[in-house]
């Protein structure tokens, strides 16, 4: 097999997985910290793909329209937790699932609204568009690396908030003990409504992130919702840890199952099966995944430590 | 009788009384409806009996509405049309799809098991949609609808729908009787405190196996009767929001009650269709219909929390 | 609070009664009923909205009598549900009588509601999809289509790029029925050597991995069926990784007027056969386009559009031969089948099957008139001349 091929196959999957991880993030952090299942969560990747795409068409600078559509989606977010999905933090996970599929039918319906149901023009800009030379033969558009870079930056600065300010000390007190952290006079709502917003807002930056390579149009982030709760499962729920290894791993199974098993089966028992398991397996590969992980370790592969 | 199964007892007779008067008034199409309500009202109530009284929350259900709709859809297919053999295997095949799946998600709890009902769900949605000798993602026609050996003809709107509502008292009667029994009074102790049941020696996991189990049974009938309803099956019956409606008809309805599961999957598609069908209402209520569907979810999820069981009259939580 | 049991049943069955009686029977009409489904919500109801104006615009010109006959048009949503499909048809024939059901833009939704409409005694006229079940084994002479054959539009393009001499043709379709059809459809007129056959998960966004493969196999063109969203982000992928100018990219059903406005100048020079355009020049077609622009502010419309314009003045022509005597339908069926209209892509005949002997064409996707305006699909070539369809022979039906 060609190496050249392996390697950008490899850079597939990371993206991929960065992709998922922004996306991960969020959500793991929301259900360990608040206990909620948050199923509107692709509904907020959504929105900071639109109005990443809106900013861009109205101010026509990339750069601003990321910073509006971030600052966008956020806003959004921390309203849907005054509003909605306050009152949910006590109920059980089937009242959750419930209401934020509720949202998610509203979001959509309200986006098509306000900018119809057909996908709306997103682009690159110019600057962005060409490929970077790699090595020998690799060629890889700049833009997704750029991904790469991103994904891998937010990791690293989730990981310094998380583990060395103070923010980070509360969220990881609020996740292993909600009423101690309040009895000792911290703000519990306020914090809440922080997290809550903070996961929005990594939301947004994928869905900003896929705007110009994606087609940006209502039920986009369901699409990606099932994926991203596949990830988070198999990392641990509730570790961000878990959400970053989770996604990378998600992403590269799923890429590389994509590429190399209709060929590999072709090799290995006969093109015939190559042909007709090959791709039916590939879709199935990452849920075959999971099912395996919590057969085995149904607290994911990387579960908070010493979390409830 | 208390008064709340006198409520239902007038909901069945109501039921029953639909035929003859939709004949008198010229109005064939409330069949049609009804009797797909009636449909998703079985599948409602195998949902709810692990979902209401075992407090395991499937968000995969609609698996076996698919698994039953194919054991029809396939067989037919290959020149078998016996209702019988159909339905039979539609009830077989279920049964033991959700004792491999059970086996492993029943040990799990909360999210987990949420999630891994969801990955199972969509594992077999896209087998359906690759399978091309059954329709793959396009379906399958049913081409003749499932035959009873001349004891009742599907074709008949009104035998049908007798015998869609026949099942659904027998399932009403069955899940009654299950959730009265030693093993019901078992399960709803494993949802309400599984510690507990621990404790007096009881390990949960037969318990809630076994309802998981009978729960997809039903669905897989449930399923096939969609089939010969839409004389049409596809991949689509067992699409993960398929699954999300059948938990809201429970929790619409009222969850872990008996009637419930019947009064949400009338309502849920009573309501979508009167959302969008109802010409008094104004155009933006009709075209974004969606939008209404959904604040309306969760404000009953919000602030209903007993459904609309609890507004029939002579209801008491347990 | 406990009220007695007979006062309960007693309001239930009053509230039942009264419900029923709201729907008083129909009485003997001299109206045309036309039940119109398409996909109104969700991501498909971007199709359903240019097909409900196209039929509106349809309305207008014919100065809203559809046959000379006072006209209701009564829409229902099918959600991409062919469950729920089936309910909306039984609805239109059961409870609002109508004389025809049309529209509906999926295969597996016409599957389950051809069938249960044609059974009930009530014409279908199908302004999309064309399962080949429908023109093969179930035909039906109450079923009439204005669009085509799934099959015939990607072996109009096997056809083109077989005279093309064209070699080590790399194929991609999502991995479901639909896709399969098209690529078989394809191969059936395409005889030269193909690089390599790619199906991708059904709704998948990112192809990043899969044009890795492609770019690695170095073949010497593309074939690819992508329709809706799925299309949109493989243009705008295949245009962003640099394979535009590398692999001429040839496809069916992925580029039209509902996603050029997505993808804009992704779209130049995209090769598609189809049995209409924008740019044909027969007389209805002119009315068509034009007045569809002006009427809903500059907006082209698509094949989709065309066919449902088309679908209602197929009723106009069936029910002025019978002389608004809806009860002949006998008299409509052998008027339906002269497709005695002015169909906006020009003379057309109808097979046996009652699917269209029509002609394909050759499409590209070029430049607009203005620096800002969108590209737009514009006639190359004419590949088949009054091409029918390859199901044909399995359907029993002779007239």
């Amino acid at each position: 097999m060609d190496f050249t091929l392996v390697v950008e196959q490899t850079l597939n999957g990371l993206q991929l997985g960065v992709m998922l991880f922004l996306l991960a993030a969020g959500l793991t952090l929301v259900f360990g910290i608040m206990n909620l299942v948050n199923l509107a969560h692709g509904s907020l990747y959504m929105v900071g793909a639109y109005l990443a795409t809106w900013f861009y068409q109205l101010t026509g600078s990339f750069a601003l329209a990321l910073v509006l559509g971030l600052a966008g989606t956020l806003l959004v977010g921390v309203v849907v937790e005054l509003v909605a999905l306050r009152t949910l933090y006590e109920r059980d996970h089937l009242d959750q699932v419930l209401a934020t599929f509720g949202l998610i039918l509203f979001f959509n319906e309200l986006i098509a609204i306000l900018w119809g149901r057909a996908a709306i023009y997103s682009t690159l800009p110019e600057f962005l568009s060409g490929h970077v030379q790699l090595a020998g033969n690799l060629r890889y558009p700049l833009y997704r690396l750029l991904i790469i870079g991103v994904g891998l930056a937010v990791a690293l600065l989730l990981w310094f908030v998380v583990s060395k300010t103070r923010l980070g000390m509360l969220i990881r007190a609020g996740a292993s003990n909600r009423a101690m952290v309040a009895a000792l006079g911290v703000d519990i709502r306020l914090l809440y409504t922080i997290v809550f917003g903070f996961g929005a807002a990594l939301a947004g930056l994928a869905g900003l992130l896929a705007g110009p390579i994606f087609a940006v149009q209502p039920g986009m982030g369901e699409m990606i919702l099932i994926q991203v709760f596949v990830v988070i499962v198999i990392g641990g729920i509730g570790s961000i840890r878990g959400a970053f290894l989770g996604a990378l791993i998600v992403g590269m199974v799923d890429t590389l199952g994509r590429a190399f098993l209709k060929p590999a089966l072709s090799a290995v028992i006969s093109p015939a099966a190559g042909d007709a398991a090959g791709p039916a397996l590939a879709s199935m590969l990452i849920y075959l995944l999971m099912a395996a992980v919590l057969a085995f370790r149904p607290e994911g592969l990387f579960p908070v430590r010493g979390g409830s | 009788m208390t008064s709340r199964t006198a409520t239902l007892m007038a909901i069945l007779l109501l039921l029953a009384a639909v035929p003859p008067v939709a004949a008198y008034f010229a109005e064939p199409f409330y069949l049609d409806l009804l009797r797909r309500v009636m449909i998703f009202a079985i599948a409602a109530i195998s949902l709810n009996l692990i979902l209401g009284y075992g407090g395991m929350v499937s968000f995969g259900h609609a698996a076996y509405l698919g698994i039953g709709a194919y054991a029809v859809g396939v067989l037919s297919h290959h020149g078998i049309d016996n209702g019988w053999l159909q339905w039979g295997v539609a009830i077989g095949a279920s049964a033991l799809v959700a004792a491999a799946i059970g086996s492993i998600s029943v040990r799990t709890s909360g999210i987990y098991f949420i999630m891994i009902t969801l990955a199972f769900t969509q594992m077999l949605y896209y087998l359906g949609v690759s399978i091309a000798e059954y329709g793959g993602d396009d379906g399958m026609r049913l081409k003749v609808r499932s035959q009873f050996s001349g004891l009742i003809d599907l074709n008949d709107p009104t035998a049908f729908y007798y015998l869609v509502f026949a099942i659904l008292v027998l399932s009403l009667f069955l899940t009654r009787r299950i959730v009265d029994s030693r093993f019901g009074l078992v399960l709803r102790a494993t949802r309400s405190n599984e510690a507990r049941t621990r404790a007096i020696g009881l390990s949960p996991y037969p318990f809630r196996l076994t309802a998981f189990i009978l729960s997809g049974a039903l669905c897989g009938l449930a399923g096939a009767l969609l089939a010969n309803q839409t004389a049409f099956l596809t991949p689509e019956f067992m699409n993960w929001t398929r699954s999300g409606e059948l938990m809201f008809m429970v929790i619409l309805g009222g969850i872990a009650t008996t009637a419930g599961p019947l009064l949400g999957a009338a309502g849920l598609l009573l309501l979508e269709d009167t959302l969008q069908g109802w010409s008094v209402l104004p155009k933006w209520v009709q075209e974004h219909w969606q939008l209404y569907l959904g604040v309306i979810l969760v404000l009953v999820v919000l602030y209903a929390r007993r459904g609309l069981a609890g507004l029939l009259p002579g209801d008491k939580h347990e | 609070m406990k009220k007695t049991t007979g006062s309960t049943l007693a309001a239930l069955v009053a509230a039942a009664a009264l419900s029923m009686s709201f729907a008083a029977p129909a009485f003997a009409q001299q109206k045309v009923k036309i039940g119109f489904i398409s996909t109104f919500s969700g991501p498909g109801g971007v199709i359903g909205a240019d097909m409900k104006n196209a039929v509106e615009l349809a309305l207008d010109h014919l100065g809203r009598k559809v046959g000379g006959l006072e006209t209701e048009v009564i829409y229902g949503d099918d959600q991409q549900k062919p469950d729920v499909g089936k309910q909306v048809s039984d609805e239109m024939v059961k409870k609002h009588q109508v004389n025809f059901v049309a529209g509906v833009i999926w295969s597996n939704v016409m599957l389950a509601v051809a069938p249960s409409v044609t059974n009930a005694g009530t014409f279908m006229i199908g302004t999309n999809a064309g399962p080949h079940q429908l023109a093969g084994e179930a035909c039906n002479e109450l079923f009439f289509t204005t669009s085509w054959q799934n099959d015939q539009t990607p072996e109009a393009m096997g056809k083109y790029m077989q005279d093309a001499g064209l070699n080590d043709v790399y194929l991609m379709a999502p991995n479901y029925a639909a896709g399969k059809d098209m690529l078989t459809g394809f191969k059936r007129t395409f005889k030269g050597r193909i690089a390599g056959e790619v199906y991708t998960t059904v709704n998948q966004p990112d192809y990043q991995a899969e044009l890795a493969q492609l770019r690695a196999k170095n073949p010497k063109a593309v074939m690819v069926f992508y329709p809706g969203g799925m299309g949109i982000n493989f243009l705008k992928q295949y245009s962003q990784a640099g394979l535009r100018g590398q692999f001429p990219l040839y496809s069916v059903y992925t580029v039209d007027e509902l996603s050029i406005p997505a993808v804009k100048h992704a779209a130049l020079g995209q090769l598609e056969t189809r049995y209409w355009s924008q740019d044909l020049k027969n007389e209805a077609n002119v009315k068509f386009v034009g007045d569809f622009r002006k009427k809903y502010d500059g907006k082209t419309p698509s094949f989709y559009g065309a066919q449902s314009y088309d679908g209602i003045l197929l009723i106009d022509s069936a029910v002025r031969a019978v002389k608004g005597d809806l009860a002949n339908k006998k008299g409509m069926i052998a008027a339906m089948r002269k497709a005695d209209f002015k169909s906006t892509r020009g003379k057309f005949t109808y097979g046996h099957n009652h699917f269209p002997i029509q002609n394909f064409y050759l499409l590209k996707a070029v430049a607009g008139a203005s620096a800002t305006a969108d590209p737009v699909m514009e006639v190359q070539k004419t590949v088949f001349t009054n091409y029918k369809d390859s199901y044909g022979g399995h359907c029993a039906m002779k007239w």
